[in-house]
């Protein structure tokens, strides 16, 4: 017992490390990692899928899609996987992390580019670097999708309005025959370079197991 | 509300003629304001002779001696409440002006300081003439008349994102923050005024609870003095909205802690049960106060769902309801701030759902004079009451409450921080802290309240003016003086001052959802967990009873796109049309360098399309791009060389030529043999005249029709309107036509009216015209005539 209590420590450690959480939060999101693949090794689309929370939200399957997508692993592959493990699933989750008070400025920059760069890898769903005009609707028609008639009209007309901004920003005079390929990285950094990412993009995760404290109701 | 300082005076140097008129004539009203008084005090004695003479002369025998009739009369006391009102009110305004024309003087000094000036000079000039000054600063007419404009004005504008985002921190500020002020402070004063047991001391007489009133009074930061201040140093967000929302929702603790004290002043002890009372009370008051606040935002914004047809009122219920709220809670004792602050923040996004875009401007309009007005008033009648009230000097108390002021913020601030950091996500660094202590400005609210208290129960009431006078001034002029090298000198980030784009619209909402749907998959239910349901109890229960027609379905995201598009159409309409690019970055770029050049598949759709030969598209897409650019530049050299009107009448002429175009190509369009199984929309229907309406003039290039349907349905301005209808058509006949068109000349004809706004015309169009209708709708008394005037820019 002993033995192998160490041997997650260490690994926890490990992973700690890599990804920037503290142990107990690392142990924490393991607990759900078992909970959402019922006990297995990886989970799978299907798992993910089966979160009743989930259901409500317009963007559900985007979310998933990053969670498999292997351009979020850090690793320089393409691709996506079928199934996930726990370091992969705590890769993606590192995304989320808030800076603290000792972050510097250049690691700010850093964090911030991450996250960008996680939201650019969920729009550039063909991985050609660029977004396209047809993957931008698709962006802004899943947002919508919730709403009915009325968004799927308007989808497309907001989508085209918000890459003639883009285009209109980045890269002011263009000649009529020229042609705008897509929104590279550097655009998407530069249109949204005002919502300050690193400060906005981040969920709080826990350094005490609520699960326990929910006395054993099965939750999402 | 203080506007930023500039120069209107491009020498910089000298005063021209209308500058040194506009000073004359302020010093007039300075003299004016002080004379009057004299002869209104002076005349009624001669008219009282008068009549006893007359009731003299007339009794005896009713001997009417008739006197000469009064040609000309002075019966000052008839309106000497308006009159004087109104002359303060002119004096505040004219002071507002007066600032500007001294560019210097107003970029170093804030104009809070300058209105304390101009009030004790005013107040000296009274004094100097003799007269009794008038009690200006009465805590009725303070509380009930001056202060509620800029409470509504902060609350109805109040960003609500970053304001609930912070509420935990700013909670921790206002409540902790000013108890431990208040404590601190009064403690220590009590204090103080024991020790020195050598000098016989007027203040050994001071017991403790008056000084804990003391504190209490004096601890809370003033949200007037705070508005003033922050406003010229647009700092960032975060910051300005803790100060902020700390000196509103502090108004709770204050009002309890000043009853409590008191009340409890006169009996003198506290017992534990008055404690546990109190903090009882400090919670009915609070979320009393809220509530009633909600309660009179939800009644405003129900009403608003019905005004459509009496839209000139529509301003009036906001005010009406939120002055309600304040003072029905005012009637319980309830924070009335608080009320106000809930009743803005419910009802403004129901109500800018429901009224036209003239009542919102209308209402923000009122809203920053009134507001604007009172501020100063505020300030000069600071300074007025400085000069009157009656002070007692001690130098003992007043230069340590001054200092434990100081010292009590920033042990609070810090102490506070260090706790609230451990919950905070985003941590608040060392310049925060300093930005938020040193903000920490007090204001009338203390002097109103130290103004009422009884003089019977205080005795001392005379040294607490003073002292609070002092505390004011210090914190204005020198905290407030300072703040701007400061903020400078550390760097503090500034707010940012760009537009909200549609980028940044559609990736706020993106991240909501990401954030929620991680959280979901991280299992516990966060922050944005219960944003999110409160959003979709909010859009499926809430909007449905409060907003009017088919706009309680409109998503967020959509309404943004709407309301944005509506003021690059009123910015191109403004500019002239045509002439200037309403974009902040000029640039040429079209919706034609968006689209792909690839034709896409035929869309098995409902309405069968025969696709054109691909070269055949390029060829023609050519063509009407050249015809358009052309037309373009032609209409540009028009404008410029050849008609000498001004800007606005040349944007007028360009809108309708583009008008007359579109109209004449639907035309030509109808009478050509349907090619297409395709019924064409009718040239008058709705949707045709708005696709008309170009918010930019690049949207007249012609765009391939990604689907190849010519859509119907577009929404109101979007850079795409004219393009989606009948392209296919136009792709056709737009090479038999280009002669024709460039041969249309110019012709002036009057727009066609939209018969079709009227009619409930098709059903997918239901909606969009009550888009339109509201935006439009804005009758006069005669309605009409209004709707004729609104024809011709908005068709």
């Amino acid at each position: 017992m002993g033995a192998s209590q160490t041997r997650t420590e260490s690994k926890y450690q490990d992973l700690a490390d890599r990804t920037g959480f503290s142990p107990e939060q690392i142990k924490n999101l393991h607990k759900r990692f078992q909970h959402l693949s019922g006990n297995e090794d990886t989970i799978s689309r299907a798992n993910l899928n089966s979160i009743p929370a989930l259901a409500n939200n317009p963007i559900k399957k985007q979310i998933i899609e990053a969670f498999f997508d292997k351009r979020n692993q850090h690793q320089d592959e393409v691709g996506s996987f079928g199934e996930i493990g726990f370091e992969q699933f705590l890769m993606v989750m590192s995304h989320f992390r808030p800076p603290t008070l000792k972050t510097t400025e250049e690691e700010k920059e850093a964090l911030r580019k991450e996250k960008l760069r996680f939201l650019f890898n969920m729009h550039d769903t063909d991985n050609d670097g660029t977004i396209t005009l047809e993957e931008y609707r698709k962006v802004v028609e899943e947002l919508l999708s919730k709403s009915g008639a009325i968004g799927l009209e308007a989808a497309k007309a907001i989508a085209d309005a918000a890459m003639l901004e883009v285009a209109s920003t980045n890269v002011p005079h263009m000649a009529p025959d020229d042609f705008y390929e897509g929104i590279t990285f550097e655009h998407f950094e530069q249109i949204l370079q005002g919502l300050e990412m690193e400060s906005r993009m981040h969920i709080r995760f826990l350094d005490v197991d609520t699960t326990t404290m929910r006395c054993g109701k099965s939750t999402s | 509300m203080p506007s930023g300082a500039g120069s209107h005076n491009p020498a910089g140097i000298g005063r021209s003629l209308p500058e040194r008129g506009l000073l004359l004539l302020m010093v007039l009203v300075f003299l004016e304001g002080s004379v009057l008084p004299l002869g209104a005090a002076s005349s009624p004695d001669i008219r009282h002779q008068e009549n006893v003479d007359n009731h003299k002369a007339a009794d005896p025998g009713h001997n009417f001696t008739k006197k000469a009739f009064p040609v000309l009369d002075l019966d000052y006391k008839h309106i000497q409440t308006p009159f004087e009102i109104s002359l303060w009110v002119l004096l505040a305004s004219l002071m507002k002006l007066g600032f500007h024309l001294i560019p210097r003087l107003s970029s170093i000094v804030p104009e809070s300081c300058l209105l304390i000036t101009v009030g004790l000079l005013v107040g000296g000039l009274i004094k100097l003439a003799g007269e009794q000054v008038p009690p200006v600063l009465d805590s009725r007419l303070f509380f009930l008349c001056l202060l509620p404009p800029i409470i509504l004005d902060a609350g109805y504008f109040l960003p609500i994102r970053p304001f609930m985002e912070n509420l935990g921190t700013i909670l921790m500020f206002a409540v902790v923050g000013t108890l431990w002020n208040a404590f601190f402070i009064g403690g220590l004063l009590y204090a103080v005024c024991q020790i020195q047991p050598a000098n016989p001391n007027p203040l050994h007489a001071m017991e403790l609870l008056p000084c804990l009133l003391f504190g209490s009074i004096i601890s809370a930061v003033d949200p007037v003095a705070v508005l003033a201040v922050f406003e010229e140093i647009h700092i960032n967000e975060l910051l300005h909205i803790l100060v902020f929302g700390e000196s509103l929702l502090n108004d709770a603790v204050t009002v309890v802690l000043y009853h409590l004290f008191e009340e409890f002043a006169g009996a003198g002890t506290v017992t534990v049960m008055d404690g546990v009372l109190g903090v009882i009370s400090f919670l009915v008051v609070a979320l009393g106060g809220v509530l009633v606040g909600a309660i009179y935002g939800i009644l405003s914004a129900f009403t608003s769902r019905f005004t459509s047809h009496t839209r000139v009122i529509e301003p009036l219920f906001v005010f009406v309801y939120s002055y309600m709220a304040y003072l029905s809670a005012e009637m319980f004792h309830l924070s009335g701030i608080m009320a106000l602050i809930a009743c803005g923040a419910v009802m403004r996004p129901y109500v800018e759902a429901n009224i036209s875009h003239k009542s919102h401007t209308t209402i923000k309009y009122f809203l920053k004079m009134w507001s604007s007005v009172s501020e100063t008033l505020i300030f000069i009648f600071l300074g007025v009451a400085t000069v009157d009230g009656p002070h007692a000097w001690n130098w003992t108390f007043v230069t340590v409450t001054v200092i434990l002021c100081l010292v009590a913020r920033v042990i609070g601030v810090v102490g506070l921080t260090y706790v609230i950091n451990q919950f905070r996500i985003v941590k608040l660094t060392t310049k925060d802290q300093f930005i938020i202590a040193y903000g920490g400005l007090r204001g009338a609210i203390a002097f109103s309240l130290g103004f009422l208290l009884d003089k019977n129960h205080f005795p001392m009431r005379e040294m607490f003016l003073t002292a609070i006078i002092t505390v004011v001034f210090f914190t204005v002029f020198v905290q407030g003086m300072t703040i701007k090298p400061l903020v400078e000198l550390l760097a503090v980030k500034k707010k940012q001052e760009a537009k909200r784009s549609i980028n940044e619209e559609i990736h706020t909402q993106f991240l909501d959802h990401l954030l929620t749907g991680i959280e979901d998959i991280c299992g516990h239910y966060g922050h944005h967990h219960w944003k999110d349901k409160l959003n979709r109890f909010n859009k499926k229960y809430v909007k449905k009873c409060l907003i009017a027609g088919e706009r309680s379905k409109e998503p967020q995201l959509i309404a943004f796109y709407h309301k944005m598009e509506m003021k690059q159409a009123i910015e191109l309409v403004e500019s002239g049309g045509g002439v200037k690019l309403p974009s902040a970055v000029p640039s040429t770029v079209s919706m034609q360098n968006i689209q792909p050049k690839k034709p896409p598949p035929a869309k098995p759709a409902e309405r069968a399309l025969p696709q054109l030969p691909k070269g055949r598209e390029e060829e023609i897409r050519k063509i009407l791009r050249s015809n358009l650019q052309r037309t373009r530049q032609r209409l540009r050299s028009y404008n410029r060389h050849t008609l000498v009107a001004d800007p606005y009448e040349d944007g007028f002429g360009d809108l309708l030529l583009k008008k007359q175009r579109m109209i004449e190509l639907e035309k030509k369009i109808k009478d050509m043999s349907n090619y297409l199984t395709v019924p064409a929309a009718p040239p008058d229907s709705p949707t045709m005249c708005r696709a008309r309406l170009a918010s930019d003039p690049q949207a007249y290039s012609m765009k391939q029709g990604s689907d190849g349907v010519p859509t119907i349905h577009v929404d109101l301005a979007s850079p795409q309107s004219p393009d989606s209808v009948n392209l296919m058509d136009e792709f056709r006949q737009a090479s038999q036509q280009q002669e024709k068109d460039e041969d249309q000349g110019l012709m002036m004809k009057p727009p066609s009216r939209p018969t079709g706004r009227r009619k409930p015309g098709e059903t997918d169009a239901d909606k969009d015209q009550q888009k339109l209708m509201r935006c439009l709708s804005d009758p006069g008394p005669s309605a009409e005539e209004d709707e004729d005037e609104d024809e011709p820019f908005l068709p």
